[in-house]
């Protein structure tokens, strides 16, 4: 393996955590209630928000503060913010359309993103922000030609543990059993005597939490922040769901995973393969075409065993 | 027009033929009044009427048919981008207006077969998602096939693109009646998109009415039902798609003429959603909920834009809500309470030939 190859993979590796992550949130949410929350993007760029703005608070008040401490002290903020969202959104306005017609809950979702997008344009204003890379950027060099920085070792090691967290969870814990029992079938989990409202709502509250965590490693391997900085993330991990198969927590891993390779490698190869004529910037297409190709050839996934009419 | 009529607040249900013709007299006598608050508001008059074909077109997809498509103005942009490639000095061509409107158009549908033909057997919420998807990539290509041919010229768009030229009769240019008096150019673009909305009210009124329109309606209240007696789903998915796009690219095409100049910057997602939030806060499967949502969510945030910057500036002294934003709020919660609160919309479609203990479901989307 040459060093393009390997710098490619790490980067989609990267990156795959990140979207792998996101798409938890959705496909936990889909697999419950059959609803695409399309807010959740813009959930992660609440998390990323207000971590930055804790962070340009603590660098006021405390300047002499280690970066780690500022990091998780930001992260302890962001996290129960971003929930807050998640279970304000849920409370509000999903659990009121729950035996409505079809589309309604989704055009609320997507009400909900623009509203979430709008209040953030309100509050943080249409500028890119700075976000302080307060793990150091400067890149290793484990191999000759090829290089990581602390930030990717950092959100690889965090996605990594907290889907192993999440898994334990799910498959272990007593909520984990309802959580499972309420995707499963709602009416019979609460005939089992599963508080099923309680459960959706710790759906979306765990989530969004994943989503601030993701929101703030987006931010930080990249250095911005800005209010929008949500959807397109958002939209790709709704596509590593789907790839994996919605509903499926280790699908939604594995699409992400994959998904971020593709694209890694996809804007990496373009160039060559178009003989020039597409560059780098349609990055953001792959994506696209990858949830076209599953829905039509696979629409139950990778790892999916649902049935597609669901949707 | 009849639901229109009907929609007349106190007159409709009274005197239907009385509220027709408030309905006509009001529709030509807009200009006039938006004339006399200046001459932009006669444009953004002109504007609400692209919209309401727009919503018209939408209203097709989402509401008849029960697609749900955040990807429509994909279709007014391939009809926009149609009309500036052959009717400007971009390319150097100049093709008559007549030529290009049905080739625009043509375009239009056959961007919504490419766009049906994946997402044929996909329903409700996936549908969604890959519809967004491919107004996305549609942008995404305008924006970046300036390189390594120039085509789209990027994100700067195209400009000095040719006017409506009807007959010989240029609608850029103010009609001279007199010697001192001239009817403004904006007037005659004003009645030229309204006889299109006319047109376009007419033609979806006989369509829903029609074998297809009940088949639709069909479709949308239960598929496998409307499969079992015998409806061929998928032809009828493709027409509702290429029918709504021949709308959008229909728009796009005068959009393009009336602006003289395109850019990817139009045609953003936040369109989609704004022309989706005219359907729904109109009510969705019904022309009238589709003409009413596209006014009304067209003008508002002009008339917000007038009122609420310099009541702004008298309370606080400075802006704290720019325009774009408070469109963006306005939008964002009238589809958001419209959902939770009148799911219907602001006119509910009537069902039509519906056992009345079923009205209430469905009329429903």
């Amino acid at each position: 393996m040459d060093a393009e190859t390997l710098q490619q993979l790490i980067n989609g590796l990267v990156i795959g955590s990140v979207y792998a992550l996101i798409a938890l949130g959705y496909t936990m949410v889909y697999g419950i209630l059959g609803l695409i929350n399309f807010a959740h993007g813009d959930v992660l760029m609440v998390g990323a928000m207000t971590a930055l703005q804790t962070m340009l608070f603590l660098m006021g008040v405390a300047p002499g503060m280690s970066p780690v401490a500022m990091l998780t002290l930001a992260l302890l903020v962001a996290i129960p913010v971003s929930m807050l969202i998640g279970y304000t959104m849920e409370r509000l306005a999903y659990r009121r359309l729950r035996n409505a017609p079809r589309l309604a809950p989704l055009i609320t979702a997507i009400g909900m993103s623009f509203l979430l997008q709008t209040l953030a344009m309100i509050i943080w204003g249409r500028n890119y922000h700075t976000f302080p890379q307060l793990i150091s950027t400067t890149p290793l060099q484990p191999v000759e030609g090829v290089f990581v920085t602390p930030v990717q070792i950092v959100i690889i090691v965090v996605s990594a543990l907290l889907m192993i967290g999440l898994t334990l969870l799910v498959n272990r814990s007593r909520i984990g059993r309802a959580m499972r029992a309420t995707a499963e079938n709602h009416r019979t989990a609460s005939l089992m005597g599963v508080d099923t409202n309680a459960v959706i709502a710790f759906t979306f509250i765990i989530g969004a939490g994943l989503a601030a965590v993701a929101g703030v490693m987006y931010a930080s391997n990249y250095g911005i922040a800005h209010y929008g900085m949500g959807f397109m993330p958002g939209l790709k991990a709704f596509t590593a769901a789907v790839l994996g198969g919605i509903g499926n927590l280790g699908g939604a891993m594995l699409g992400g995973i994959v998904l971020g390779l593709v694209e890694s490698f996809g804007a990496g190869y373009i160039e060559r393969l178009t003989f020039g004529f597409l560059n780098s910037s349609y990055q953001d297409i792959f994506a696209f075409i990858i949830l076209g190709l599953v829905l039509i050839f696979r629409p139950t996934g990778l790892l999916g065993e649902r049935v597609s009419d669901r949707a | 027009m009849n639901e229109l009529a009907a929609a007349v607040p106190w007159l409709g249900k009274r005197n239907p033929t009385a509220a027709r013709w408030l309905i006509l007299i009001l529709a030509i006598a807009a200009p006039l009044i938006a004339w006399q608050f200046g001459r932009s508001w006669v444009r953004i008059l002109d504007f609400a009427l692209l919209y309401m074909m727009l919503a018209l077109g939408l209203n097709l997809v989402v509401g008849f048919a029960g697609l749900l498509d955040l990807g429509y103005i994909a279709f007014y942009a391939v009809g926009a981008y149609t009309f500036a490639f052959l009717a400007s000095p971009h390319f150097e061509v100049h093709l008559p207006f007549w030529l290009v409107l049905p080739l625009g158009a043509a375009f239009a549908a056959l961007a919504g077969i490419m766009l049906g033909f994946p997402v044929l057997r996909l329903r409700g919420d996936y549908l969604a998602i890959v519809t967004l998807g491919f107004g996305e990539i549609v942008r995404i290509f305008m924006l970046n096939l300036n390189y390594p041919v120039n085509i789209t010229n990027g994100p700067q768009g195209i400009g000095m693109i040719d006017p409506i030229v009807l007959f010989g009769w240029d609608l850029s240019q103010n009609l001279q009646i007199t010697e001192d008096f001239a009817i403004n150019s904006l007037f005659l673009y004003y009645y030229a998109f309204l006889a299109c909305v006319a047109g376009s009210i007419l033609f979806i009124r006989r369509l829903q009415i029609s074998r297809v329109g009940r088949a639709w309606a069909a479709m949308r209240e239960d598929e496998l039902a409307a499969k079992a007696i015998g409806i061929n789903t998928r032809n009828l998915k493709l027409l509702a798609f290429a029918l709504g796009a021949t709308f959008g690219g229909v728009a796009g095409c005068l959009f393009g003429a009336f602006q003289g100049f395109v850019s990817p910057e139009s045609f953003s997602l936040m369109e989609s959603i704004a022309v989706l939030t005219m359907v729904v806060f109109g009510g969705m499967g019904n022309i009238a909920g589709a003409v009413i949502g596209a006014f009304v969510l067209a003008l508002l945030p002009e008339i917000l834009r007038h009122i609420a910057v310099p009541l702004q500036q008298a309370l606080f002294g400075h802006v704290l809500l720019d325009p774009e934003v408070l469109r963006m709020l306005l939008l964002s919660l009238a589809m958001i309470l419209m959902m939770l609160l009148r799911p219907t919309g602001l006119i509910p479609a009537r069902a039509r030939y519906a056992h009345p203990e079923n009205l209430h479901r469905s009329s429903q989307p």
